[in-house]
């Protein structure tokens, strides 16, 4: 395997003082006896965009499924913002918000209805609720359809009601479960940039899982996870580096190649 | 997370129970219709050949559509269960039940809140069948439609609880039909739905003590003895046994250390 960089902390003092994001810590999970995950360790702070890179089977949805805790691993760590996911779950989740790479939505329940059911399940009240949905709906441009049917949207403003909901009570760390699947390339284009924006004004942290290397950008951290291992955690531009320059899908490639 | 929090989320799971079920209108005739048929033609024509005698809590002779309506009612319930179960695999299968099991509250309390919710929807359902029976001539004593809505509510969350464990262990939609086949009639026919104990007991020994250790048959039992205002202990306490038994193996087989979607292998 190849050596592991050490993690690119790049915040200012105060946000390296505080609790990272996100912290993960010698994760491991296995179905029966095959092993999806073998001692993964990274940490996000605030404000930064991260790529959780990997092809299929590397074990990004298993990763997704501990973070929100779908199920628990017998081993390893989570903590967001400090909080630890396992001792105190309620705590944590309430810092997270998802958004799942199979949309959730109820399609016979208008937007609106929708994003009423996610505040209600944590616990925001009347008036909040309404003063948020407006907020998100507006911010994601779509303050005109909060009446309509989920069905009788497209796929990319379904996404945005999505993110838009992940939204609503105010996480810390925001997860992406490639996102962009499905979608066509303005929608891509359009949603990556938005949640882009929303990680530089809010101070939120994103991990936005992807198996496509067009959505990286070089400032961007970048955790690279192959056959359930960590097999690179740094920046776009160090991977970039590592190899020399030139194409990003190359560089995957070859991080790849290497730990295999 | 305060008791407001609590009370809001399932006020928020609540909704949108309601409002699925609005939008369903299919399925929310259709579950009037399977009841119906069975009181107008499977009761109209058996009328004839059962005669039921005075038992419990019936202090006259009674016609068989006024003998199977309670258990019409509990089937209703039972129906509602495994449907709410169904839609609980299906939303695993699509997703929006992770939705449900990232928010805050403890992962028993959600499930909880599901659970009541669809009890809430099957009573619906219950007194529009109750006041079509009516029309047609089956009628209680008045005040049993009140006397009757607890009983519902403990019979709903047995059946719930049921649905919900059975939800738990299904991995996938394509094995659900089989347990509904191999769920919902055997417990509807070993029940006392639709012929009492003591006639069962004539044709066969065996089957009569089976009904009588049916959950099913307790929640028909408590059904009929509160609607006609009686109260049936040993009901009560079958039904509540049965329900703390199947929502403590509902709960542990959602327990995430378990890890309910096993076997799916989506990595």
């Amino acid at each position: 395997m190849a050596s592991v960089p050490a993690p690119a902390r790049t915040g200012t003092d105060a946000a390296a003082a505080a609790p990272a994001a996100l912290e993960v810590a010698g994760l491991s999970y296995a179905y029966g006896r095959r092993r999806a995950l073998d001692d993964v360790s990274f940490t996000l702070d605030g404000g930064r965009f991260a790529l959780l890179f990997g092809l299929n089977g590397a074990g990004k949805t298993t990763l997704f499924s501990l973070l929100t805790r779908l199920f628990t691993a017998p081993q390893g760590r989570i903590r967001i913002l400090g909080h630890d996911l396992e001792r105190q779950p309620g705590a944590t989740l309430a810092r997270l918000g998802v958004v799942f790479q199979q949309s959730t939505l109820d399609l016979d329940l208008t937007v609106r209805q929708n994003l009423e059911y996610h505040a209600a399940l944590h616990g925001l009240g009347r008036a909040v609720t309404r003063a948020r949905i407006a907020e998100e709906l507006e911010r994601n441009g779509l303050a005109d359809r909060a009446r309509d049917r989920v069905r009788a949207l497209s796929g990319g403003q379904r996404r945005r009601v999505e993110i838009a909901r992940a939204l609503l009570h105010r996480p810390d760390l925001l997860l992406l479960d490639e996102p962009t699947v499905g979608l066509d390339v303005r929608s891509r284009q359009d949603i990556e940039a938005h949640v882009r924006t929303l990680c530089a004004t809010d101070g939120l942290a994103v991990l936005w899982a992807t198996h496509l290397t067009d959505e990286a950008s070089p400032g961007d951290r970048l955790v690279v996870l192959h056959r359930g291992r960590l097999c690179f955690d740094g920046t776009v531009a160090g991977a970039l580096a590592a190899r020399g320059g030139g194409d990003l899908r190359a560089a995957f490639m070859a991080l790849i190649g290497e730990a295999e | 997370m305060t008791a407001v929090h609590y009370w809001r989320c399932f006020c928020g799971i609540l909704m949108r129970e309601v409002l699925r079920f609005v939008h369903q209108r299919e399925r929310f005739l259709s579950a009037l219709v399977r009841p119906l048929l069975w009181l107008f033609i499977f009761g109209a024509g058996f009328r004839q050949v059962l005669g039921v005698s005075i038992t419990p809590p019936y202090e006259t002779y009674i016609l068989y559509e006024v003998y199977i309506t309670p258990g019409l009612v509990a089937m209703i319930q039972l129906f509602n269960g495994m449907q709410s179960s169904l839609s609980m695999v299906y939303d695993r299968e699509m997703g929006s039940m992770r939705t449900l099991l990232v928010s805050p509250l403890p992962r028993w309390y959600l499930l909880l809140c599901r659970l009541l919710a669809g009890v809430a929807v099957s009573i619906v359902q219950v007194y529009v069948f109750l006041a079509i029976a009516w029309a047609w001539g089956i009628e209680m004593p008045p005040l049993g439609y009140l006397a009757v809505l607890p009983a519902l509510v403990v019979s709903g969350l047995m059946l719930g609880a049921l649905g919900l464990l059975l939800s738990s262990a299904i991995k996938q939609l394509e094995n659900f039909a089989g347990v509904m086949n191999f769920v919902i009639f055997p417990l509807f026919f070993t029940s006392t739905a639709l012929y009492p104990l003591w006639r069962l007991r004539d044709a066969s020994p065996l089957l009569a003590d089976i009904c009588a250790l049916n959950p099913f048959t307790h929640a028909v039992e408590l059904i009929r003895f509160a609607l006609y205002l009686d109260f049936n202990t040993t009901a009560l306490a079958a039904v509540a046994a049965a329900t703390a038994v199947f929502l403590a193996a509902a709960f542990y087989g959602y327990d995430p250390a378990r890890g309910f979607t096993r076997g799916k292998q989506t990595a």
